[in-house]
C-alpha cells in the first residue's frame, strides 16, 4: 500500500538522520539511569517484597513510562528546525499522505525509544530485577504505543504552538503532573482517597499498573486489560489528531 | 494553465475577520512567466499558499494544468513544483539524499529519483555542492538547491514566492537565468511573486498588481509604464527658458513641462520618438540647448502610483 511504502520511505531517512547521532539516543537514557542509580536502592527499603514480587519490578515500569513522556514527549523539538527551514511545506507540496508524514517520525521516535527501553532494561537486570520473558516483552509493545501517542501529541503541540519557546515550558508543565500522577515513583496505591481519584484522570497510570503486572508474571489481569485499550485509543487517537494537524499544519 | 477566480481568504482573528485576499481572478497561460507584486500584507503570500495547496481558500476557485485545486489537490501537487520564501531543503541532510527524497515523495522509484536528482543538480550548476549538507552553503546556494528540490519531478507549472530575496546581484541574475532557461527549454509556466520591480520588468512577460487583497492592474511591464507613468525629457538650455517653456508646451504629445533655473522638464508621452520634433521646435525659436537626457518611468514608479491610489481611495471612504 502506497501509506505505508511512503511511511516507510520517511522512517528510514529520519532513522538514518537520527542514528548519525547515536549520543542523542545514550543522553535521552541519562535520566530515567540517574533515577534507577540513586533512587532505586531506596526503594528496597520503602517498598518490602510481597508476594515473591521485588522493588524492581514496581519501579522500572515507571521509568519506562518516564523515559516515554521526557523522550518522545520531546519529539516535537525535532520538528522545529524542519518548519524553520520550511522542510514540512516542501513536504506536504507533495503527493505524499499527510498520515504517512506523522508516520515517518512517529516510526523513528517509537524505535528509539524501544532501544532505550531495552537498554535500561537491561541495566536494572544489573541492578537485580528479575522478571518473567513474556511479561517485559508484553511491557515493550505498551512502551511502543506510548512512543507513538506521546511523539504524536509531541507533533501536533509543535505545529500548534505560536511561538517555538513555548514548546519546552508547555512540555515540562503538562509532563510533570503526568509523571507524579501516573504512580510512576511509588505505586498510586499509596495515594489519600482524592489523589487515587485524581491519578485516573492520568492515561499512563493505567498503563504503568498494567506494565507492572505484565513485569509481575499477572498477564489475565484487570489491569492488564485496561492498560492495553488505554494505549489504543491514545494510539488511534493521538495519529489521528496528528495528522489532521499535518493536513492544516500553518507552519 | 492557471484560472483563477473569485479567491478569497479570510481569517478570522478575536478582533473579528480579517480579509487577507478579497477575489481575486486572473489567468496565467502556457509557458508565461508571471510576476505577481504587491507591497507587504497585500496578500501576496496568502494567495500565492492557497494555489500551492498548503491553505484551504475560504471561497472561489482555482484550476491548475486542468486539475481543480480544491476537489483534485492531489493532482495540483503532482503537477506544480513550489519553492518557498524560506526554502525547503532541510539543514542537517547530504543534499543529493534530499533531493532523492524529494522525487520518491513524488512517487519516482529509486533509480528514477537519482537519474532526476543529477539532472537538476546538474542544470543548476550544483554537482560540487552535492555532497555538502544545506547549512553549509551561502544563501546563493542554497537557493539554487532550493529550487533543485522544487524541479526534481519536471513540473509543468512552478510557483516561486520572492526568490531572489536576500541575494546577492550575481545570484540574482544567476537565479533569472535559470528561470528563463525553464521556459525556453521545457515550456514551465512560471507563476513569481516578488518585492523587486527591476526583477518583474527583467523577468516576467506580464505582471499583477494586488493591493488590500485583490488584483488593481495587469499588463506586461512596459504598457503598464506606458499606461501609468509618462516619459520624463530634461533639457537644460543655455538661456531664453521662457521662450523655450512655451515652446516646448506647444508640442504634441507633452504634457507639461517646468523649469528650474535653466533646466526644463518634461512629462511626455513616447520621449524617444518625439526628441527631435523637441529639439527642432527649440531650434526654430533660437533656444540654445546644452544637454538633453531622456528618463523612463520605472515599474517602481507604477507599483507607487497604483498602490498610492488604492491607499488614498480607502482614506476617502473612511471619512465619507
Amino acid at each position: 500500500m502506497q501509506i505505508i511504502s511512503d511511511s516507510v520511505l520517511l522512517f528510514r531517512r529520519h532513522l538514518d538522520t537520527t542514528m548519525k547521532s547515536k549520543i542523542s539516543i545514550l543522553i535521552g537514557m541519562v535520566q530515567p539511569v540517574l533515577y534507577l542509580l540513586l533512587f532505586g536502592p531506596m526503594l528496597e527499603k520503602a517498598l518490602p517484597d510481597a508476594s515473591g514480587s521485588n522493588a524492581w519490578q514496581m519501579y522500572v515500569p515507571g521509568l519506562l513510562v518516564q523515559l516515554g513522556l521526557f523522550g518522545a514527549g520531546y519529539a516535537g523539538f525535532n520538528l522545529i528546525p524542519d518548519m524553520r527551514a520550511g522542510v514540512i511545506e516542501r513536504m506536504r507540496v507533495t503527493p505524499i499522505s499527510r498520515l504517512a508524514l506523522l508516520l515517518g517520525r512517529v516510526m523513528r521516535d517509537a524505535v528509539v525509544m524501544l532501544i532505550q527501553a531495552v537498554m535500561l532494561t537491561l541495566v536494572a537486570v544489573g541492578f537485580g530485577l528479575r522478571a518473567p520473558l513474556v511479561g517485559v516483552v508484553g511491557s515493550f509493545v505498551m512502551v511502543l504505543a506510548l512512543a507513538i501517542s506521546l511523539a504524536s501529541m509531541s507533533y501536533l503541540l509543535a505545529l500548534s504552538l505560536p511561538t517555538e519557546y513555548l514548546f519546552a515550558p508547555v512540555v515540562n508543565t503538562v509532563a510533570l503532573p503526568l509523571l507524579l500522577l501516573s504512580g510512576i515513583l511509588l505505586p498510586m496505591t499509596f495515594a489519600p482517597g482524592w489523589l487515587s481519584v485524581l491519578s485516573h484522570f492520568s492515561p499512563f497510570r493505567y498503563i504503568v499498573d498494567g506494565m507492572r503486572d505484565l513485569f509481575l508474571g499477572h498477564y489475565a489481569t484487570r489491569s492488564v486489560l485496561e492498560g492495553a485499550i488505554v494505549a489504543g485509543v491514545l494510539v488511534v487517537g493521538s495519529l489521528a489528531l496528528g495528522t489532521r494537524k499535518f493536513v492544516q499544519a500553518n507552519s | 494553465m492557471i484560472q483563477v477566480r473569485g479567491l478569497t481568504k479570510t481569517f478570522s482573528s478575536k478582533k473579528g475577520n480579517v480579509t487577507a485576499v478579497a477575489g481575486v481572478d486572473f489567468e496565467v497561460g502556457a509557458g508565461e512567466i508571471v510576476g505577481f507584486l504587491g507591497p507587504n500584507g497585500a496578500g501576496k503570500t496568502t494567495t500565492m499558499r492557497m494555489l500551492t495547496t498548503l491553505l484551504k481558500p475560504s471561497g472561489g476557485s482555482a484550476v491548475i494544468a486542468g486539475h481543480d485545486l480544491l476537489r483534485a489537490s492531489g493532482e495540483v501537487r503532482r503537477t506544480i513544483g513550489y519553492v518557498s520564501q524560506t526554502g525547503g531543503a532541510k539543514p542537517a541532510a547530504i543534499i543529493r539524499n534530499d533531493i532523492v527524497l524529494q522525487g520518491r515523495l513524488h512517487g519516482m522509484s529509486k533509480s528514477e529519483a537519482h537519474a532526476r536528482a543529477d539532472a537538476v543538480l546538474a542544470e543548476f550548476e550544483i554537482e560540487d555542492l552535492a555532497e555538502r549538507t544545506a547549512a553549509t552553503l551561502s544563501g546563493g546556494q542554497r537557493r539554487r538547491v532550493d529550487m533543485a528540490l522544487g524541479l526534481v519531478h519536471r513540473p509543468p507549472v512552478l510557483f516561486l514566492d520572492e526568490p531572489t530575496a536576500n541575494l546577492d546581484p550575481q545570484s540574482r541574475a544567476l537565479v533569472w537565468s535559470h528561470i528563463r532557461r525553464l521556459r525556453e527549454e521545457h515550456g514551465t509556466t512560471v507563476f513569481i511573486s516578488t518585492h523587486y520591480l527591476d526583477e518583474a520588468d527583467n523577468l516576467c512577460d506580464r505582471v499583477l498588481i494586488i493591493d488590500r487583497g485583490r488584483v488593481v492592474a495587469e499588463d506586461t511591464p512596459e504598457q503598464l509604464k506606458a499606461a501609468i507613468a509618462h516619459d520624463t525629457v530634461q533639457i537644460d538650455v543655455a538661456d531664453a527658458v521662457d521662450r523655450a517653456v512655451e515652446t516646448l508646451a506647444r508640442v504634441d504629445g507633452v504634457h507639461s513641462v517646468s523649469a528650474d533655473g535653466n533646466s526644463l522638464s518634461l512629462a511626455c508621452d513616447q520621449a524617444d520618438q518625439n526628441l527631435s520634433v523637441l529639439l527642432r521646435q527649440l531650434d526654430l525659436a533660437e533656444v540654445r540647448v546644452e544637454s538633453v537626457r531622456v528618463v523612463k518611468p520605472s515599474l517602481d514608479d507604477v507599483f507607487m502610483a497604483i498602490t498610492h491610489r488604492g491607499r488614498t481611495e480607502a482614506t476617502e471612504h473612511a471619512h465619507a
